[in-house]
């Protein structure tokens, strides 16, 4: 039995040309995003991935076409309000420095007016979730954090307010390998049982391939391809696709070779 | 403990509570200021450059002239324009720092306030302002050490500060008071540095634990230095009647300020001296009705306010002068002192002796054999041109000192003669003989006593004030400077002698121009007291002498009195800007 899935956010014909620019940053992408759908975008730096992500919350206003969220054109709704209803994890963590990991992870509550108490067991609740021991981190300052921490910090502030969705901007991007990894399928798991709806930017096919429902691969800010991880690697539409998909590809080999050692 | 010491430490809770209220409220304001400002320019890249350029030319502007420019603008002296030139004085930092603190937070930071849904106030409140604390707080801490320092330069514009030590230190020659005066306002910087230094650490540190304690601290220090204003704030003490006795930058300035103010006192009237006040913002001080009398000098009001050049006999200087201060600003000349103090030449007394010089014309033909010092300016005045045409003085050489140097360098025979000011006190120090101008050469620089419009029209200060004209000679005044310069003495010590003098002193004479007495009081006509005779103060006829045609009466003590009590007759004279002017013997 299929569950209902409607549509969450959906793009129509989005540009988005920045004053000082001749060459828009985005042209004309129209994409659908299924509720509980982990959708990924990937491709170069400035293809225009992460501006298609930050005109979701409005962070970046479209020059032309329509953005629906929930059910709701984004340019009709209150900016702000629009922006503590979807959770947004930024590249670089993006915690306040100035708050301890209490502050940080409740500051959402806090502008959506919640009770304290309220407050203080949603950020217990997250720290749980993040898998980070309250009465350990909850009183430190984000410097006091290892990467991998400040990252779950970030993703447990980001899921605050209960949002729907949630754009994530290369969160993955500064940690190490074996930390990645974990967080990576900690969040996958995470996003499944709450049954987020998530817009992820990364520049990295793998990570794009283990994590995505669908991908939506950019080039100079268009749409190239839409589809399913397995879609992707057996018919890949585009050369410049075959050129991302070269990189997970070869290191898959790798392994195998690497695995198989008879074969060296 | 030393006396010197003590004079300085009574007024320094008063000075110390007011260079604490001028600083803080300065600073407080600047920060109110420039605060919004600084959010509105870092919301408005545009702004940004000509902000902080303006902020920066206001702070090349030196402290003093800053403090002086702001007088002639507002139109007014005291507490008003120091606060503003420090208010103006305070925004380069705090601006400054502020703008930078903001501009130059993480990008990405501000992104993530805006991105999880801060509107731009909580982004403001929640995330620029705490980050950028720090930075905005050194900012102030730089602004309040910097005010602090300025505000000693507030005393020139007559707000009273700390500067008031040091201005009357360096002028009276009395390092205590100088050294009082730097002391309190360096500690007084320090603490605040501190202080504020604290509460940068908290906000570094994000303590607000002690950032509230050193925002205490810093309340408990303004309201314990305000105390001993607070005291003097009762009701109705600084009443419309009290008389504001201004004084200029040096001894004798200081010591005629008290010793008016003890007049005044003594007369029943309240008075306050307002000392150290820059000598073109005390006259306009005066005009403007803030000061109610001081002293000032005819040939520098001739020169400086009246821009004259030419040098016309002494009574001609002083009738016109005093008509054109009443004509032109309301200002009235009640009189002369008594003294004058002039540029004149001294040398030494057994130098005088040994070649029987007492006055310039017999000096003249010595010049060729001497070497004169001066200060920096007097070669450079027409006092000097004039001197050397008349009487053909042509010196050897010509040395340039400072004015304390230059009697040293007499005594050391470095220099044979100098120009001495007619009253200091090292001419009887240095055993000096300050010789005559028989041609009149110099310009007269009676010492006047200059009142206000409103002063003017209370009869019981001028009659007070009357008193006293004509009746402190070059050697009373001398004697005091001495007092206070070579013998350490204070300046209330130094009034007190001149009082003394004026009050054992008696009238010796009186001379008006014969038309007016004709017109006025006929009887006294023909009738002769004394052999001298003085006119403006300043003998005009040594014994023995024709009178000159154009002053032929002299009255005594009691005809002056009878004169005085004729109808409309001290009226009539004050009408022409003519007063009684005598002088005691010295």
């Amino acid at each position: 039995m299929m569950p209902e899935r409607h549509t969450m956010v959906q793009l129509e014909r989005v540009s988005k040309v920045y004053q000082k620019s001749a060459v828009p940053a985005v042209q004309e992408i129209s994409l659908e995003i299924p509720t509980g759908e982990f959708l990924v975008l990937v491709g170069e730096s400035g293809c225009g991935k992460t501006t298609t992500l930050k005109m979701i919350n409005r962070l970046v206003e479209p020059s032309a076409g329509r953005i629906v969220v929930d059910g709701q054109d984004v340019m009709s709704s209150n900016p702000i309000e629009l922006r503590r209803a979807i959770g947004y994890v930024f590249q670089g963590i993006g915690l306040f420095p100035h708050m301890t990991v209490a502050e940080n992870v409740g500051i959402v509550p806090r502008l959506l007016r919640w009770e304290p108490s309220a407050i203080a067991h949603r950020v217990d609740e997250l720290m749980g979730m993040m898998g980070l021991a309250s009465e350990e981190y909850l009183q430190r300052m984000p410097s006091e954090l290892s990467g991998g921490q400040q990252q779950r910090v970030g993703v447990a502030r980001a899921l605050a307010g209960r949002p729907k969705i949630l754009l994530m901007d290369e969160p993955f991007g500064a940690l190490d390998p074996v930390t990645r990894d974990a967080l990576q399928r900690e969040f996958q798991s995470l996003q499944k049982s709450i049954g987020l709806t998530v817009v992820m930017v990364t520049h990295d096919m793998t990570e794009a391939l283990l994590l995505a429902d669908r991908i939506a691969v950019m080039q100079q800010g268009r749409l190239l391809q839409i589809g399913t991880p397995r879609e992707m690697l057996t018919h890949p539409g585009d050369a410049h696709i075959t050129t991302l998909l070269e990189t997970p590809r070869r290191q898959a080999a790798s392994l195998e070779r690497v695995l198989k050692p008879g074969q060296l | 403990m030393n006396p010197r010491l003590a004079e300085q430490l009574a007024t320094l809770p008063d000075t110390f509570s007011h260079h604490l209220l001028l600083s803080l409220s300065a600073l407080l304001t600047g920060i109110l200021v420039c605060f919004p400002l600084a959010i509105l320019v870092s919301r408005i890249k545009a702004l940004q450059w000509p902000a902080l350029a303006l902020a920066s030319v206001v702070q090349t502007i030196p402290g003093l002239a800053l403090l002086a420019l702001m007088v002639p603008l507002l139109g007014q002296i005291g507490f008003l324009p120091a606060f503003l030139a420090l208010v103006l004085y305070s925004m380069l930092p705090i601006l400054h720092n502020t703008v930078s603190g903001i501009v130059g937070l993480d990008r990405s930071i501000l992104e993530a306030a805006r991105g999880i849904g801060m509107g731009p106030a909580q982004q403001l409140l929640q995330v620029e302002l705490p980050l950028a604390a720090p930075v905005i707080v050194a900012g102030i801490r730089t602004s309040a050490v910097w005010i602090v320092g300025t505000a000693t330069l507030a005393t020139p514009v007559g707000a009273t500060s700390l500067g008031n030590h040091i201005f009357s230190g360096l002028q009276t020659q009395n390092p205590t008071a100088v050294v009082v005066g730097c002391l309190a306002a360096a500690a007084l910087a320090m603490t605040l540095d501190q202080l504020i230094g604290w509460l940068q650490r908290a906000a570094e540190r994000r303590s607000y634990r002690s950032g509230l304690a050193a925002g205490a601290s810093l309340i408990c220090l303004f309201l314990v230095g305000l105390l001993p204003l607070a005291s003097r704030w009762g009701p109705g003490t600084t009443s419309s009647t009290q008389v504001v006795v201004g004084a200029k930058t040096f001894t004798e300035q200081y010591v005629l300020a008290e010793f008016l103010r003890l007049t005044l006192e003594q007369a029943g009237l309240e008075a306050e001296s307002k000392t150290s006040l820059g000598s073109t913002i005390l006259f306009d001080a005066l005009a403007k009705g803030e000061v109610d009398c001081y002293v000032d000098y005819s040939g520098t009001l001739w020169a400086n306010l009246m821009k004259r050049s030419d040098i016309p006999p002494r009574d001609v200087l002083i009738e016109e002068l005093a008509r054109w201060l009443e004509n032109s600003h309301q200002v009235t000349l009640l009189g002369i002192l008594g003294f004058e103090n002039t540029y004149a030449l001294a040398l030494p007394e057994e130098t005088a002796k040994r070649h029987g010089i007492s006055d310039l014309a017999e000096l003249a033909p010595h010049t060729p054999r001497l070497r004169i010092g001066s200060d920096y300016e007097f070669f450079g005045r027409p006092e000097w041109r004039s001197l050397k045409d008349q009487y053909g003085l042509r010196f050897s050489e010509q040395r340039t000192f400072d004015p304390s140097l230059m009697y040293a360098a007499i005594q050391a025979g470095s220099v044979d003669v100098i120009s001495a000011y007619s009253t200091d006190g090292r001419i009887i120090d240095y055993n000096l003989v300050v010789l005559g101008d028989p041609k009149g050469a110099l310009p007269p620089y009676d010492a006047v006593l200059l009142l206000s419009a409103a002063a003017a029209r209370r009869p019981e200060l001028v009659a007070a004030l009357t008193a006293v004209l004509g009746k402190i000679s070059n050697a009373t005044m001398r004697q005091a400077n001495k007092l206070v310069d070579q013998q350490k003495r204070s300046i209330p010590e130094a009034a007190v002698f001149v009082q003394r003098t004026v009050h054992s002193g008696k009238r010796s004479g009186l001379a008006v121009p014969p038309s007016l007495l004709r017109e006025i009081c006929p009887s006294l006509m023909g009738r002769t007291f004394d052999p001298k005779v003085f006119h403006y103060g300043r003998e005009i006829r040594p014994e023995g002498i024709q009178y000159p045609p154009r002053w032929e009466h002299v009255a005594c003590r009691k005809s002056i009195r009878r004169f005085a009590k004729q109808p409309n007759c001290f009226a009539s004279l004050y009408a022409r800007r003519i007063s009684l002017f005598s002088r005691c013997p010295t």
